[in-house]
């Protein structure tokens, strides 16, 4: 299997939970057990473009439970003899090799999956920035020689490239330091904010310059905090920023 | 059957709730960091090969850039 593969350094790892849970498309080969019409395939290929239902296979890095999982699309491509050819665009957590084996058990003669491509993951896509092994070890060799910042810039992208699809918070310069020491966002501190966010949701949140400061949890939808003076905008999960890369701006409470 | 919004579809707007500014002298922007920080605070969008696990692609590129920790998002496996 190849294709799109995120990887995070030192820091970044922490944002992993945001790759892992968001959306992925593939192009896939599967392979039909049996003949069966370039119709018939495109129908039932159609019929999984629905919150579907999974169970992990067997040899599986997750818990073997039943679970739902939607595909957001499964564009067929190309038919060739029993190989077929499709695109599909499904949420984080979805498995292709199950997904084809589902295909062929709704079409009759029972199919598995011959060869699969990722071509996105979250906001990374195959067209834009993706580098080979080979890439990394090249430009990295010629960095250290040169030691011009331009090279590490060719294949090495700031983690917030990694959160483009995360609904995002800006923050006054005065609240981060707080929320570095592991505090919750509160609603003074938030300067602006993009619609899409539920209570509950995963949201990052942005100092003026554009840096990633924390992963917090939704503690109100978009329209909510908007309107709010006081209370808990963020419950603070994933701490990204070093602690005093901005001024402390608060008192412990002496009493 | 309607399709589902695809989440890299979506284009949210941003709503502004109060102004400032941010003081120069603290932080930086992200394509700004110095070389080190660049790299800590980085992702690559690797092209898997075949054969190797996500896994063993992972640590051969922590080798190469001589890093302490890695990670990867979304294991994608045989």
């Amino acid at each position: 299997m190849t294709g799109v593969l995120p990887i995070t350094l030192e820091e970044s790892r922490k944002i992993v939970q945001a790759l892992l849970s968001s959306g992925k498309e593939y192009v896939c080969v599967m392979k039909l057990h049996g003949d069966a019409t370039e119709e018939q395939v495109k129908k039932v290929s159609k019929e999984f473009e629905d919150t579907i239902y999974q169970r992990p296979p067997l040899r599986a890095s997750v818990k073997r439970g039943l679970r739902t999982r939607t595909i957001y699309y499964l564009d067929f491509l190309e038919k060739d003899g029993r190989n077929v050819l499709f695109k599909v665009g499904c949420e984080g957590g979805t498995y292709i090799r199950k997904l084809c084996h589902d295909i062929g058990e709704v079409l009759g003669c029972g199919a598995h999956m011959q060869e699969l491509r990722r071509t996105r993951a979250g906001p990374f896509v195959e067209n834009r920035n993706m580098v080979t092994l080979h890439d990394v070890a090249y430009w990295f060799m010629e960095w250290q020689q040169q030691k011009d910042e331009k090279i590490l810039r060719k294949f090495i992208q700031p983690m917030e490239t990694a959160l483009t699809l995360v609904p995002k918070i800006y923050i006054r310069d005065s609240a981060v330091d707080a929320i570095c020491h592991g505090a919750n966002l509160t609603a003074p501190g938030v300067l602006s904010l993009e619609t899409g966010i539920s209570k509950g949701s995963m949201v990052a949140v942005f100092t003026l310059k554009g840096e990633i400061v924390a992963l917090a949890k939704a503690g109100a939808s978009t329209e909510e905090i908007l309107n709010m003076e006081h209370g808990v905008v963020g419950k603070t999960r994933r701490v990204l920023m070093r602690r005093g890369t901005y001024p402390k701006c608060w008192r412990s409470g002496e009493t | 059957m309607p399709r589902t919004v695809v989440p890299w579809e979506f284009k949210p707007k941003l709503l502004v709730k109060a102004e400032d500014k941010t003081n120069p002298r603290y932080g930086c922007k992200p394509e700004e960091r110095p070389a080190e920080e660049y790299i800590k605070y980085g992702v690559i969008n690797l092209d898997k090969p075949a054969g190797p696990t996500s896994h063993e692609v992972a640590a051969w590129v922590k080798r190469i850039l001589n890093l302490q920790r890695i990670g990867h998002g979304g294991t994608l496996e045989a």
